[in-house]
């Protein structure tokens, strides 16, 4: 152990110091004095705009962390990511979750620490550290889930949710003891090696292992058919703890798919890559077309946000440079559209009502042309129109796909963009074209809520017309490691 | 930077609506009017500029915006583009000045909607890299959607979805197309480009040439629209409101036929070559069904909108003859379209923003009551049935001439088009104004309007001035019409840097405007 150890963790800590901060916190916390939990989320902000700041620092570092942690330019991508996606849900909450009666303590503390688990997952080198990163990133958002007590939908969609999530640890679990009952060691590098010299006949127990892997991670991307918590879920839990989840996990989820499967796994691609791009097809298609169905908005993102994880396999079949960088844009592009949008559901949600209902956005234009316009824009984005970053990730996956002549892949990929903009639009045709207007009293929006949104679009506009930055950074975080 | 501002005029002015205050109407069509005049002044003075004897792209401006991709802002004029411009400039202030009463709601959004739609329209045509043109393509789709979906009639909804989707089910090939032939390009150069000029050079294998001009046609197609590709644009029209109808005809249709002219058959030649013949017997399917279809209409609004599939059908044979007479002839008709189906559309709004209805039945007799709106119908009525003098025979002639060259049997068959159109132009009008003042509720109604004056006196007056002097219309788009047909036609190196108005076309001895604008007046 040295200072190098140290210095490769040092944004995890941070983020660490500050989950531990609030539970501290919370726990000499006057019993009776609620109003003091409003500052708790304050300690979040901190220490993950530390652990940002730390992170750029790491930029072209290539630290190795106590021979497991590899902070490479991947993990600092995606490290800064995770704790911006974290900096947004903190704003975006503050007001909502005071609202909707959440224990704030326990609230900050636990999605604190799952970013924890999130960073680490996405920067270690080693299955079994992956594997206890996937376990504290999943049980912090299983509780989160059920954070709002009062909520019997919410324990339905915990409880599910948590004992899909433990068989699939467990198929995770199984893989990684048959890639080491093969190789030998849980190192990816070593994997990778071993792997590698019997590439061309890898026997049973390999392909079960890489199979196994394969369910673990289909099933936290929420890829078909490992996806059926996600509706559940993406409905159950309180609509900022979806924005979350369904922004963090998903991005970390895929930080350790791309990890393991284009550093360990790359030498068996030709094993694993028909099977993925089915799951990839099967994902678009069943996203999208479930997706029209819906009239809960929540379930209609849940399967949109299905479908997304289709495309971003794309991404990971057409895995040349150009595919990988664009996941890595994709999974931003994705990430910040998709918590305004959440944004906007969580702050139309009233104590009694969840304004989940399709019916509920009727003539909300009228009412509430900023928070609207605002969900029109993000709604857009997820559909892939320009000016937004939805159109550009989806160039950008839809471009590599092409490059490596996955030519059907990418038609299947733009004709389910189009029928999922149906659905999107239907929220858009009742905001904006519906003649009566939804009863029910729609609450005042915190002053926090609307700048976390305002950031939110600002990022969606910027990224949708000047994108060239992220997507030389996207380019440059793959090229260091793969 | 001329260009450029052109598109940020309108975009930058749509903004600025937005913020002005929410009960402030009046305010809000003076601000919107005024920014859509001064975008169509700030046209005429490119026009002004423009040198008309060149075939070059003009008023060019290129920065680089995404390197690693070959994509860059790359923006140019021409002698083709010059006048699709004009036309959005000059149709944009008469939408909006023809909703100043009819739109009462939500004034703001509209106006907002109104402008960036223009400058969507506007991006599209004067852009000269296909991820740029794709932007502004895709773009445009939102703002009509919100045109229709919001200030429409009552099947408004399911008119602006169907139109959403169906017209994005076709543009999204046409982005996968798009990427393969820059990627295609990297794969010959060493470079990927998305940049035009750089396309234009690049030769294709001709088995490869058929997908993609297969996947860029179908989305031009679907926009023209393209028989059997035809059924979004009943409903759309129908449900928009006046402004809407008037924009969509008058030149997002014509997205279409810029489309195949500027990409599909240039890009794609020996394909073009080999498909046009299909793509004209498509044409001219559309012509006869469209004008039969129109034929039976009891609706006005439905009347001029399948009309419209039967004119853009002699547009779009035009361009398959793929000569200079054929192309500018459908070009010029692009153009009198725009004018005169826009004239159409707005004449139906007012007897609709009147009487509430766009039945047929419902009139008769109208000459007697409002006898200057009447005369005005009537002009932009002859003007689409293409009456020699007015601006729709310029354009039908030069397309019959162009195709005959090519197509004659085809040709034979679409002039009955013209026969069928004078049908069901004049059956309706008849309908409308003459006879005897039947219904009682049509009794009294006013006249033309001072404002409706000014919206309705620019269109007939083009109406007109078109036919009558066609050659001004004409010559600017000679040069480059020139260019892009020797370019179908592979008989240049197509090498865009290349100063093309100096080189001799074999095959192009005809010298088209000239002799044709004499035998047509």
């Amino acid at each position: 152990m040295n200072q190098n150890d140290f210095a490769a963790i040092v944004p995890v800590l941070m983020v660490t110091l500050a989950a531990c901060t609030t539970m501290v916190a919370e726990a000499f916390r006057p019993q009776r004095d609620l109003a003091a939990g409003r500052w708790f989320g304050t300690y979040g902000l901190i220490g993950l705009g530390g652990a940002i700041a730390a992170s750029l620092n790491q930029w072209n570092q290539s630290l190795v962390g106590f021979g497991v942690i590899s902070v490479d330019n991947f993990t600092v991508f995606f490290n800064i990511t995770l704790c911006a996606i974290g900096i947004l849900t903190i704003i975006l909450s503050a007001g909502n979750a005071e609202r909707d009666h959440l224990p704030l303590g326990e609230y900050y503390t636990l999605m604190l620490f799952s970013i924890v688990g999130m960073m680490l997952m996405a920067s270690t080198t080693d299955l079994l550290v992956i594997f206890i990163a996937l376990e504290i990133m999943s049980l912090g958002v299983y509780v989160m889930t059920a954070i709002k007590r009062s909520s019997a939908e919410g324990a339905e969609a915990s409880f599910k949710y948590f004992v899909l999530g433990a068989f699939s640890s467990a198929f995770f679990l199984y893989g990684i003891a048959m890639a080491y009952a093969v190789t030998g060691t849980t190192r990816l590098d070593e994997i990778g090696m071993r792997v590698a010299s019997s590439a061309l006949d890898p026997g049973i127990l390999t392909i079960l292992a890489m199979v196994l892997l394969l369910v673990g991670f289909a099933f936290k991307v929420g890829a078909v058919p490992f996806h059926m918590w996600t509706p559940d879920a993406y409905q159950g839990a309180p609509t900022l703890v979806t924005g979350f989840m369904s922004t963090g996990v998903k991005a970390a989820a895929f930080a350790a798919f791309i990890r393991v499967f284009l550093s360990a796994l790359e030498p068996l691609r030709l094993d694993w890559m028909p099977i993925v791009s089915v799951i990839a097809a099967l994902t678009m298609i069943l996203g999208t077309v479930v997706g029209v169905a819906q009239t809960s908005v929540k379930r209609m993102l849940a399967y949109s946000s299905i479908a997304h994880a289709g495309y971003l396999l794309v991404g990971l079949v057409a895995a040349s440079a150009a595919g990988k960088a664009a996941m890595l844009f994709y999974l931003v592009a994705y990430s910040v559209t998709n918590l305004g949008a959440f944004g906007v559901l969580a702050a139309l949600v009233t104590p009694d009502r969840q304004h989940d209902d399709v019916r509920d956005f009727a003539g909300m234009s009228r009412e509430r042309p900023g928070l609207s316009a605002l969900l029109t824009l993000f709604l857009l984005s997820l559909g892939g129109f320009p000016p937004t970053v939805g159109f550009i990730g989806k160039w950008y996956i839809f471009n590599a796909a092409m490059q490596e002549g996955m030519y059907a892949l990418a038609i299947l990929g733009v004709l389910t963009s189009v029928v999922s903009v149906f659905f999107y639009l239907r929220i858009v045709v009742m905001m904006y074209m519906s003649d009566e207007t939804a009863p029910g009293h729609r609450p005042a929006v915190s002053a926090m809520t609307t700048a976390g949104l305002l950031i939110a679009l600002a990022g969606v506009l910027y990224l949708g017309v000047l994108p060239g930055g992220l997507l030389s950074i996207a380019a440059d975080s793959v090229a260091s490691i793969f | 930077m001329a260009l450029t501002l052109l598109v940020l005029l309108p975009l930058v002015g749509g903004l600025l609506v937005l913020l002005l205050g929410k009960d402030r109407d009046r305010l809000v069509r003076q601000v919107a009017l005024s920014i859509s005049l001064v975008t169509f002044l700030a046209s005429l003075w490119l026009w002004s500029g423009f040198d008309a004897s060149s075939a070059d792209f003009q008023f060019v401006e290129r920065y680089t915006w995404l390197p690693d991709f070959g994509i860059s802002y790359h923006v140019g004029m021409d002698g083709i583009t010059l006048w699709l411009v004009l036309l959005t400039t000059f149709l944009t202030p008469i939408g909006l000045l023809c909703s100043w009463e009819s739109v009462e709601q939500r004034v703001r959004e509209f106006s907002f909607f109104m402008l960036l739609l223009e400058a969507a329209m506007i991006g599209v045509f004067i852009s000269l890299d296909l991820f740029l043109f794709y932007l502004f393509w895709d773009a445009m789709l939102i703002p009509m959607y919100f045109l229709i979906g919001i200030w429409g009639y009552e099947q408004r909804i399911y008119a602006a979805v169907k139109f959403m989707l169906y017209t994005m089910a076709g543009s999204v090939l046409m982005l996968l197309a798009i990427l393969w032939i820059a990627y295609y390009h990297q794969t010959v150069t060493g470079v990927v480009s998305f940049d035009l000029l750089d396309l234009y050079a690049l030769e294709i294998p001709a088995e490869l040439q058929m997908w993609l001009f297969l996947a860029f046609t179908v989305a031009f197609a679907i926009k023209v629209p393209l028989f059997p590709f035809h059924t979004w644009l009943p409903d759309a029209h129908v449900q928009a409101p006046t402004a809407g109808s008037v924009i969509l005809a008058g030149v997002m249709l014509k997205m279409g036929t810029y489309g195949l002219l500027r990409f599909s058959f240039p890009l794609f030649p020996e394909a073009a070559l080999q498909f046009a013949p299909y793509i004209a017997i498509l044409a001219v399917i559309g012509i006869v069904y469209g004008a039969l279809v129109a034929m039976v209409q009891p609706d006005m609004k439905k009347l001029v909108a399948y009309s419209s599939v039967s004119h853009l059908g002699f547009v779009v044979l035009g361009l398959c003859a793929m000569n200079v007479t054929g192309v500018q002839g459908a070009l010029f008709q692009m153009l009198a379209h725009g004018v005169s189906t826009g004239g159409l559309f707005l004449i139906v709004g007012m007897l609709s923003e009147r009487r509430h209805t766009k039945l047929i039945t419902e009139y008769g007799g109208l000459k007697t009551v409002m006898p200057k709106l009447v005369a005005m119908f009537l002009l932009i009525t002859l003007a689409s049935i293409a009456l020699p003098g007015m601006n729709g025979f310029v354009g039908e002639f030069l397309i019959f001439v162009g195709s005959f060259a090519e197509h004659p049997g085809l040709t034979a068959i679409a002039v009955s088009g013209v026969i069928l159109s004078a049908v069901y132009m004049l059956w309706m009008f008849q309908r409308v104004n003459y006879g005897p003042l039947t219904n009682p509720r049509n009794k009294g109604l006013r006249d033309l309007s001072a404002r409706e004056w000014v919206v309705i006196a620019p269109i007939v007056a083009m109406c007109i001035g078109m036919g009558v002097a066609p050659g001004v219309f004409l010559k600017p788009m000679e040069p480059a019409v020139k260019r892009i047909v020797a370019q179908m036609r592979g008989m240049v190196p197509v090498n865009a840097d290349k100063t093309t108005s100096e080189v001799v076309f074999p095959g192009v001895e005809k010298t088209t405007s000239e002799v044709l604008v004499g035998s047509a007046r």
